[in-house]
């Protein structure tokens, strides 16, 4: 016999009581898997649909606003293409693809049109405009975002997402948004005189609804040499992983380029960033509450167990156990309770989540291995908690009153 | 073995303070049978405590072969009551989810014994008793007297020297408690084992070589009944 045999057919003799004891925690545990299990599938839903975005985060210079970016003011500044290369060799934990471009309102014909420069290979094809066009090539070495085969699972399949860059592009061609090449009477295989040069339309690109519509596209450094420029940009449009810009990104592009003006495209990252937090800020208050509920439910069982037990424990004592056997009975127990608890927890809100999680929010759930380890680990430390004070009591027991009441 | 040296002990609470021990000064010699008897509140079961290391006494001291009780600390108590002590009480107080055999070995366990040693000797222990048959019953499911033997056996688990019986017979009819008297007279005479029990049963007290009565918290030898040889 060992003194864990005490342990279980003790609990087993009140198992009844046991169960009361279990419910608070098991259902805690419950709720908190359930949120949690539903959330983190709820961002990284989230943070697929930002990835089919493309670029979230823009590089202006600092006296430029986002509408000078897309008017294309002839005046518009500039900042150095360098600022790429610092960038990239800053391997700043976050930054997907860097697209940088150059764009100016220029006269086609009598046409005003915004002439685009980009360099192809860094530019996503995941962007409609470039997707619809079929202009997919190489796939492109991304770093972080959502891993693929997440993507591929059952709830994440998303057919339009691409991460590959657009087809090369060759200094003598140019991608013509459908608006442009009406106006300039243009069709895919025609030539094209900007600012003096000749180009061929590789393409016209289908209709977006967008600004997009009104530009022409060529190679950056085409661009650069034909507005003479020199080695300038107007923007530079970076892919941020979601969870890097929450994690401060925004400020760590700026200190590597301090003299821009960086902003995120859109408010979806910053809601969704505000959403997240809101989402952490809950699940933290509700695991106080459900620590304290449980703490006090675990609490008053064991307390009530050693009062019953008062005969046992007066026994025990007299028996010749020492203060730490009784420390170690009851410490057990509560461990005991704990992972029951965490275990009955995580099962019970991992099948709540995954039932409901499609009906509620439309989002198949999967069980979250991690989430298991903290329900044990939360779960044995509420228990334990709650039964410090019980069990402290049942070791200052005075054995020769307990014997004396008999 | 046993020098009790101006022994009291004082209970204060809010009607003021009670004295269960008054100025008991005794000595128990080993392998002697010892009948403590007295009215109720005399301070029988406060003697009987205070020789198992149950109560510390307010003064005086108690020497268990010369070392004083009062010195030891709560783990060294703790050790002299599971090593030396074996006590039987009048509720038996067997631990009511564990089978016979089970409530046996809880001694030695707390003494930190390997489990191969003590399923060998609780099993002997239950054999003497004669009760191999229901070693692996529940309290519930014995009589009151197979659960007091059950007991008896309990107290030997860790071959005790003292045995102190706390109204041993209190809850049996008149067979059983003479079953369980000759029990205790044997681990006297038999084993040599000190033997000290209380009780308000002349019956029961007439198992002591040596008898003590307790009036008030003051001790006295009861001569009328002492066989002059031991003690």
């Amino acid at each position: 016999m060992k003194l864990q045999t005490i342990l279980w057919k003790e609990l087993l003799l009140r198992k009844s009581r046991m169960v009361s004891g279990l419910l608070a925690i098991t259902l805690g545990i419950a709720v908190i898997v359930g949120i949690q299990s539903v959330t983190a599938v709820s961002e990284r839903a989230v943070q697929i649909k930002l990835d089919n975005l493309g670029s979230n985060i823009l590089v202006l210079p600092q006296a430029a606003s986002v509408d000078d970016y897309y008017t294309a003011d002839i005046d518009a500044p500039t900042f150095p293409e360098d600022y790429v290369e610092r960038v990239a060799t800053s391997m700043l934990p976050g930054v997907d693809n860097l697209s940088p471009k150059l764009t100016r309102r220029v006269k086609i014909a009598g046409v005003s049109v915004i002439l685009t420069g980009i360099l192809p290979a860094n530019e996503l094809a995941s962007k409609p405009i470039w997707q619809s066009a079929g202009l997919a090539g190489e796939e492109l070495a991304l770093a972080c975002g959502t891993d693929p085969d997440v993507r591929k699972g059952p709830s994440y399949a998303d057919e339009k997402l691409q991460r590959k860059a657009v087809d090369s592009l060759a200094p003598a061609e140019v991608l013509v948004g459908s608006v442009a090449a009406e106006r300039l009477g243009l069709a895919e295989g025609g030539v094209v005189r900007i600012e003096g040069r000749e180009f061929q339309a590789a393409r016209v690109l289908p209709t977006t609804g967008t600004i997009d519509d009104d530009r022409i596209y060529a190679h950056l450094h085409v661009v650069q040499d034909l507005l003479g420029t020199g080695r300038q940009v107007s923007a530079i449009e970076i892919m941020g992983c979601c969870s890097a810009i929450s994690d401060g990104l925004l400020g760590k592009l700026r200190n590597i380029l301090p003299d821009t003006r960086i902003t995120t495209i859109g408010q979806i990252v910053g809601t969704q960033i505000e959403t997240n937090r809101l989402m952490a800020r809950i699940s933290i208050v509700l695991l106080v509450l459900i620590a304290m509920i449980g703490s006090i439910s675990i609490g008053n069982y064991m307390w009530a167990n050693v009062e019953e037990r008062k005969r046992e424990i007066g026994t025990f004592l007299a028996l010749g156990a020492g203060r730490g056997n009784v420390y170690r009975l009851f410490f057990a127990k509560a461990a005991v309770l704990g992972l029951v608890g965490g275990l009955g927890g995580y099962i019970l809100g991992t099948a709540s989540a995954m039932v409901l999680g499609p009906e509620l929010a439309g989002l198949a759930v999967q069980p979250v291995p991690i989430h298991f380890v903290w329900s044990l680990l939360v779960a044995v430390a509420i228990a334990l908690a709650g039964g410090l004070y019980p069990t402290f009591r049942a070791t200052r027991l005075d054995p020769a009153s307990i014997l004396q009441e008999l | 073995m046993y020098l009790l040296e101006n022994v009291t002990k004082t209970y204060s609470g809010r009607r003021g303070s009670v004295h269960a021990l008054c100025d008991v000064s005794l000595r128990i010699s080993e392998g002697s049978c010892v009948a403590i008897t007295g009215p109720s509140g005399s301070g029988k079961t406060t003697l009987l405590l205070t020789l198992g290391g149950l109560i510390r006494p307010s003064s005086g001291r108690i020497l268990f072969h010369d070392e004083d009780l009062s010195r030891l600390s709560d783990r060294e108590l703790a050790r002299y009551r599971n090593r030396k002590i074996g006590f039987v009480l009048q509720t038996f107080n067997l631990i009511p989810y564990l089978s016979a055999l089970e409530n046996v070995m809880v001694p030695m366990l707390f003494d930190g014994r390997k489990n191969g040693d003590i399923d060998p000797r609780a099993r002997a222990l239950i054999e003497r008793v004669g009760l191999r048959d229901r070693a692996d019953h529940l309290p519930r499911e014995l009589s009151v007297g197979q659960q007091q033997r059950v007991a008896i056996a309990r107290a030997l688990a860790n071959d005790p020297e003292v045995i102190l019986a706390d109204e041993p017979t209190g809850n049996l009819d008149p067979a059983l408690a003479a079953e369980v008297l000759g029990f205790l007279r044997t681990l006297c005479e038999k084993d040599g084992r000190t033997v000290i029990l209380v009780t308000h049963s002349p019956e029961a007290a007439a198992i002591g070589t040596r008898r003590l009565r307790l009036l008030d918290g003051a001790c006295r030898e009861d001569s009328s009944h002492n066989d002059p040889t031991t003690g």
